[in-house]
């Protein structure tokens, strides 16, 4: 089916959809707004919009090894809280949320096996676990199995369209706009309740396995989660929470893929290039092993800085049965994991697999950034909800807890359902999304027939702006060099952090010189406006926490202590009359009493996730 | 990474409007060239690997590879997907070959 392109704005199909409640990107979290919505009212109007196609969307696109999140025998949903608290080093977290959604999150989990997800059982008969609280799964199907419940309860979804901006009505969320990837039409829909459930943000910072070839997406994280659920609301003026804690971590090196599924699932442990045992060796002090999950994500980073690189997980114990294990693993995972091992021609049970430290991402669902949240997942804009990657203030959900999430923000949106009707659009803010969306494809139109251009010719040299790429380059290079990425160990001064904000905000001010010459590129050029957007607001936090909280994902040169004043969360809102982004402080309420920076018993495995 | 489409596998999903794995592509990246009839991936940089495309087509007509900067020229991983259950061929550098078989949806 040839695509014909609009050749101006007028020929800019619009539909018009009313429905009592829009989901926002239906991923893994998505899906169970969803489900749990029609599950306590089948009457209502449900829509989901994905960017993607929902029976792969997502960052469980691959498939999963495991749940990271389980509340197994002797562990109850305040361990869970208070381990998960230990592992960002005591916070600042949102311990009410954390607690809500560890009490709902054993039935998320157990119904994912109930729709047909296998899981491996112990002896007993029980899941078996991997972690403390960490089960191993046959992941494969997940995303397409929870699609299928999803699809089940006749929901209304709409592939292949990518939202844009909400709609407004005062300081109400009424909805969202966005464009259809395949048809190129302008939808705009209107909604009692909108719940944003987007990924997070990959591809802000440069991947230390790209070199710009056929290598740019090599990276953990789904590089399609390019942050727009984050953006449409920063562009909202809704308010955002601890942006500046980036998810950096030890991943296998030339590959950027996970590195738990070896060193928790086979106990290998991290060693350098003197075979010493890194975590033992150097961080014995802040728990060896069962050091918070920063430390460990930084120590291969660390001696690669300080000269002992390479870094590896010892895989040298492994007897072949486990080797096959292990890959088997990966194939439920990242398959292609298992080809780079082909590719090498390696052994694991006779070489250690090398790692390396991630590229940065902002991922609510690992680490704590996104919207500041009520305990019904509503954010600070009336009508709109957060769930997974995109709700903050609480770190460690992962799959499980993602989902979780996913019912909580249904049944916050339930009930605000209940008292209100449709809010009234103003059309002319209709008409200036329509033209911020679509103006990029109108600019290099008809270049080759008016100027007998060859087609196929690099477009950069038929229109006179900036290709996505070229931008996106751009920002991950400054993002790498001057926010603390991997290029530079993480670590970044007041300096590097201005000179990165007086950067952006030239690119921002250029971002109209970006063109697209169909649609496809026209959905790069909103990946990268709004990954611009996301990083504003990261280098933003990042210069607001003059203090050294979590070494690694968030390291200060100028200011290496934790500062007892900061022990707060750093929060910032948009100002929508200035367009500058204004910074607040909100304080950390402690509810599970305790010495937040320890594990709480039954005590942990030797080795715990790496 | 880059998906690799073997022309002689290759129909393009006759007959349905998008071929399956430009349906299911996560990243808008695999679609069809309608002067060859057949799938290929627009930007080869931007595959993140995921494989979704090779474990749809009805064909086996797409094998992953992995990028050269990165890994060795030559490997293979084939996926062959069953019902509830997945099988996997993977060939290394040196010819090795491994196969793993294990099930992917619990008995209805």
């Amino acid at each position: 089916m040839e695509k014909r392109l609009p050749k101006n704005i007028k020929e800019v199909e619009e539909v018009r959809i009313e429905t009592d409640l829009l989901i926002v990107g239906g991923g893994n979290s998505g899906c169970f707004v969803a489900i749990e919505a029609k599950e306590k009212n089948p009457d209502l109007d449900v829509t989901i919009i994905e960017k993607a196609h929902i029976d792969r969307s997502g960052a469980l696109a691959a498939g999963m090894d495991a749940i990271n999140t389980y509340i197994g025998e002797g562990e109850t949903p305040e361990t869970l809280v208070a381990w998960s608290r230990a592992q960002v080093g005591g916070g600042p977290l949102r311990e009410d949320l954390a607690l809500g959604n560890a009490k709902i999150l054993n039935g998320c989990v157990e119904s994912l096996e109930k729709w047909g997800v296998p899981f491996i059982k112990d002896e007993k008969g029980r899941y078996k676990k991997r972690g403390r609280f960490d089960i191993s799964i046959r992941g494969e199907q997940l995303k397409p199995i929870i699609a299928e419940k999803a699809k089940s309860y006749n929901p209304r979804i709409l592939n292949r369209v990518t939202a844009t901006n909400f709609i407004k009505d005062g300081d109400r969320v009424i909805g969202a706009m966005g464009f259809g990837v395949r048809d190129g039409k302008f939808y705009i829909i209107k909604a009692k309740a909108t719940v944003v459930s987007t990924g997070g943000a990959a591809g802000l910072y440069r991947s230390p396995t790209n070199d710009g070839t056929t290598s740019h997406h090599q990276m953990w994280m789904c590089p399609f989660n390019v942050g727009s659920g984050y953006s449409m609301g920063i562009r909202a003026g809704a308010e955002f929470t601890l942006m500046e804690q980036r998810w950096c971590a030890a991943r296998v090196k030339d590959f950027t893929g996970p590195v738990d599924t070896i060193s928790v699932g086979y106990k290998a442990r991290m060693i350098n290039s003197k075979e010493e045992l890194i975590l033992q060796k150097r961080y014995s002090h802040l728990g060896g092993d069962t050091a918070p999950r920063y430390i460990r994500a930084n120590a291969p980073m660390g001696e690669w800085n300080d000269g002992r690189g390479p870094t590896y997980v010892d895989t040298r114990h492994l007897s072949p049965e486990q080797v096959k294990e292990l890959k088997i693993d990966y194939l439920n995972e990242r398959p292609t994991y298992v080809l780079f091992l082909a590719a090498r021609g390696q052994d694991p049970a006779k070489e250690p697999l090398e790692i390396y430290g991630s590229d940065p991402y902002i991922v609510g669902g690992h680490t704590s950034s996104g919207y500041w949240v009520d305990i019904d997942r509503m954010t600070t804009l009336k009508g709109l909800f957060a769930a997974g990657e995109c709700a903050g203030g609480m770190p460690n959900k992962f799959v499980g807890g993602c989902a979780a999430e996913g019912v909580l923000a249904a049944r916050g949106s339930l009930k605000y359902i209940s008292g209100v009707g449709h809010g009234n659009i103003n059309e002319e803010q209709v008409a200036a999304e329509k033209q911020r969306v679509f103006g990029p494809l109108f600019k290099g139109l008809n270049m080759e027939a008016k100027y007998n251009i060859p087609s196929g010719q690099d477009p950069r040299w038929q229109y006179d702006g900036i290709t996505p790429e070229e931008m996106e380059e751009r920002l991950q290079r400054l993002m790498d060099e001057y926010t603390g990425g991997v290029g530079q160990f993480f670590r970044c001064n007041e300096e590097q952090l201005n000179y990165a904000i007086k950067h952006i905000k030239i690119m921002k001010k250029q971002v109209e010189r970006l063109f697209a010459n169909d649609l496809h590129n026209l959905v790069l050029v909103h990946d990268v406006i709004d990954r611009l957007d996301v990083s504003e607001v990261v280098v933003m936090h990042l210069r607001e926490r003059r203090e050294t909280r979590w070494p690694g994902w968030q390291t200060r040169t100028d200011y290496p202590d934790k500062n007892p004043e900061l022990d707060c969360f750093i929060n910032s809102k948009k100002n929508l009359s200035t367009g500058e982004i204004e910074m607040t402080k909100r304080p950390y309420e402690q509810i599970l009493p305790g010495d937040r920076t320890k594990s709480p018993s039954p005590v942990p495995l030797s080795v715990e996730k790496a | 990474m880059p998906p690799y489409v073997l022309k002689d596998k290759c129909d393009g999903c006759k007959g349905k409007d998008e071929p399956l794995c430009e349906q299911i592509c996560i990243g808008d990246l695999m679609t069809l060239d309608h002067v060859t009839g057949r799938a290929y991936c627009r930007s080869l940089r931007d595959c993140w690997d995921c494989m979704s495309c090779t474990k749809i087509c009805p064909k086996g007509a797409i094998e992953q590879r992995i990028p050269y900067q990165l890994g060795y020229h030559g490997a293979k991983l084939i996926p062959m997907i069953g019902t509830d259950s997945i099988t996997w061929t993977c060939v290394d550098i040196d010819g090795k070959v491994e196969r793993f078989t294990y099930r992917t949806r619990n008995k209805k």
